[in-house]
């Protein structure tokens, strides 16, 4: 059992839907990151998905093209945000961390030794944009095997053939990403969204997350009624983008929180 | 390296579309389903005989094949040495070898129905190759290309608008080819169901290094029908310039197995393959890596982040290169070197003087490493270097390297 698993059997016990909130991490600097991300779980934010920065980030839309370079231009590293995650872990036990980003800083620091540190700063799960299952052997099963959850992308384009090679070595849970397109882009719409989880949820116990395309809380509601729970970034990392001041930023982010709670 | 005839270096890539350890399919889940797709369709044209009858009958009726192989007379008595064959790709219609895989991968994209074509360029030959394929085919296309090179670039610019495409000024990162490629990348997986990306290189995702690869392959089987013509034999040396790769795996791959053949790939060492990066020499100054779908040599720094790369030509201005030519390197079956922007400047000049070709730059590297080794070999020994592109484009930027003002109608020096 990961700190993502508790998490899901504690939601499912309240009877509550998850949400799950993005944040780049060094984003517009480090320490404002690691007190925006310190504040998350005050706010409501039942997962933390934290972003690494990377200079090429091919499925990100401008927002968090942006937040990324802000960080790299402040000299973010990976190591930093191991660091960002060891400083929330001294306040936090129980929230779990999710790492969101590209396989080029992993693969260049070298798997083995990026495990072994991913999982003493205190990350739970994986989410690595360019490693489909084709290519599960790079780094989804050593790290199953190091006891972190390896969460996987599902998109509109993942038919019901290839849907049980997606679910194969996914863990934690299931990113359904709810539109065709990049991060920030369109807006997803819940009766598009029913349908497309349904058809998971019937292949997989795990529960299915919707993600891309949610921007405010009634869409967080309506999301997460026809899922098991929503992520918001693009909209976040827009606060962080305009310089508001860290506690407007939590506000929002307690307002996105309580609409997927109330669904 | 093996002499034994079935260790062949012609079979890859393998079923994960790797060649040792390089290359694969580092692509995001939405554009996994189409990759597979197009992979599937790749194989049954490839075995498709009418596929490749409607391939021959363009490259010989619109593209002007086969380019021909080119005795450089004048080239070969002022360098006093080896006897230089040049490959004239620069004579293909739109003046590069990009046309040759944009014809395929058109006809591809037409086999899958797909109505939309995008691509990716950085100095405008590969755009400007399939907005004139998408141009013949009545088809709508959409180029990415950074902001800097749409500057530095008008006339491509120009000649895309001129054939019906749109290009798009890419603003995102710092706005250079890999930008283009990765805004091409985001177009496409949001339009993934009636789009086709046209990859203008060796690079991406399985299948496009391979199939790139084979398209481009045009260039070497006619070289080797041309110089047994010629000479009766294989050459002992053939070279080619490398940004992503695509103009030299197509000259190398059908020799790859003859092993007396010397290959050499000549990557662009802009400034100097120094500590301070400025150049786009990923394998002399680069390590491996995984960027646009593949794993291959990058320019990158200690934490995995990419760099820009620098060199006086937009074409080899690219921090990666194709993941075959990453395993060649490693495997020692072909060598790679680098030449400054400086070396290539002189080569440019020195293909005008004695040849009355006026090269691109892309090209002039080659020409640059075969001015440095000819000298030195003996004048039986036979050189075939792609001459891949024309130089019309470059004409702005060499005139203002060489100090030269071309805006009154003398033209003049300047300070």
């Amino acid at each position: 059992m990961t700190r993502i698993d508790d998490t899901f059997a504690r939601l499912r016990a309240e009877g509550k839907k998850a949400f799950v909130a993005y944040v780049m991490a060094g984003d517009p600097d480090e320490a404002t990151a690691l007190e925006i991300i310190k504040g998350l779980p005050g706010a409501g934010v039942d997962i933390i998905e934290m972003g690494l920065p990377f200079t090429d980030p091919m499925a990100d839309g401008p927002t968090i093209q942006l937040a990324g370079q802000r960080a790299l231009d402040g000299g973010m590293t990976l190591e930093k945000t191991l660091a960002t995650a060891r400083a929330f872990r001294e306040t936090d036990q129980t929230t779990p961390i999710v790492l969101m980003g590209y396989y080029n800083p992993i693969y260049s620091r070298g798997v083995d030794r990026f495990l072994e540190d991913a999982k003493a700063a205190g990350i739970d799960g994986l989410i690595v944009v360019d490693l489909p299952p084709e290519e599960d052997s790079e780094l989804c099963i050593p790290a199953q095997a190091a006891g972190m959850n390896f969460i996987r992308l599902a998109t509109p384009t993942t038919d019901d053939a290839r849907l049980p090679k997606v679910l194969q070595n996914t863990s934690g849970f299931v990113y359904y990403v709810s539109i065709t397109g990049i991060t920030g882009a369109a807006e997803a719409q819940a009766t598009d969204v029913a349908p497309e989880v349904a058809r998971i949820k019937s292949a997989t116990d795990l529960p299915v997350i919707v993600g891309f395309g949610i921007k405010t809380p009634e869409a967080a509601q309506s999301i997460a009624g026809v899922a098991d729970g929503a992520v918001v970034g693009s909209a976040i990392v827009k606060l962080v983008e305009e310089g508001k001041p860290v506690p407007e930023i939590l506000a929002y982010v307690a307002s996105l929180a309580d609409g997927a709670h109330r669904a | 390296m093996p002499n034994d005839l079935f260790n062949s270096f012609m079979t890859g890539p393998d079923e994960n579309g790797r060649f040792g350890d390089f290359g694969g399919r580092f692509v995001s889940e939405t554009l996994m389903p189409l990759i597979l797709s197009l992979e599937e369709e790749y194989d049954r044209a490839k075995d498709d005989p009418s596929f490749w009858a409607q391939m021959d009958d363009l490259w010989e009726h619109y593209v002007g094949r086969p380019s021909p192989l080119y005795f450089a007379e004048g080239l070969t008595k002022h360098l006093g040495g080896a006897k230089i064959y040049l490959k004239r790709d620069e004579l293909n219609h739109t003046g590069a070898h990009k046309i040759n895989n944009v014809l395929g991968q058109i006809l591809l994209a037409r086999r899958m129905g797909k109505t939309r074509i995008i691509a990716e360029t950085g100095a405008g030959q590969h755009g400007v190759a399939t907005a004139t394929v998408c141009a013949k085919f009545g088809l709508k296309c959409v180029v990415y290309m950074g902001a800097h090179d749409v500057e530095r670039q008008a006339p491509n610019v120009f000649r895309m608008r001129l054939l019906g495409a749109e290009v798009i000024p890419v603003t995102s990162g710092r706005g250079t080819l890999k930008d283009a490629m990765n805004d091409a990348l985001r177009d496409w997986v949001t339009n993934v169901r009636d789009t086709f990306y046209c990859i203008g290189t060796v690079a991406g995702p399985h299948p496009y290094p391979a199939m790139v690869r084979d398209f481009q392959a045009i260039i070497g089987k006619e070289a080797k029908a041309q110089i047994m013509k010629a000479e009766g034999r294989l050459p002992d040396t053939i070279i080619a310039a490398i940004g992503g790769g695509s103009n030299a795996m197509g000259l190398f791959f059908p020799f790859l197995d003859d092993k007396d053949v010397q290959i050499i790939g000549v990557e662009a060492g802009g400034k100097g393959v120094n500590q301070k990066m400025e150049h786009c020499a990923s394998l002399t100054g680069g390590r491996p890596g995984v960027l646009h779908g593949n794993r291959t040599y990058l320019l990158q720094d200690d934490d995995g982040q990419i760099l820009e790369g620098f060199s006086i030509s937009a074409g080899l201005d690219y921090p990666g290169i194709g993941p075959e030519h990453a395993w060649l390197h490693e495997i020692g079956r072909a060598q790679y070197v680098s030449i400054t922007d400086v070396e290539a400047l002189e080569a440019f000049q020195l293909s005008c003087q004695t040849e009355g070709i006026i090269p691109a730059l892309e090209p002039s590297h080659a020409l640059a490493h075969v001015m440095k080794i000819a000298p030195e070999l003996p004048a039986d020994h036979i050189i075939i270097m792609n001459m891949c592109g024309r130089g019309d484009k470059d004409i702005f930027t060499v005139a203002r390297h060489l100090g030269f003002d071309m805006s009154g109608p003398e033209g003049r020096s300047v300070e």
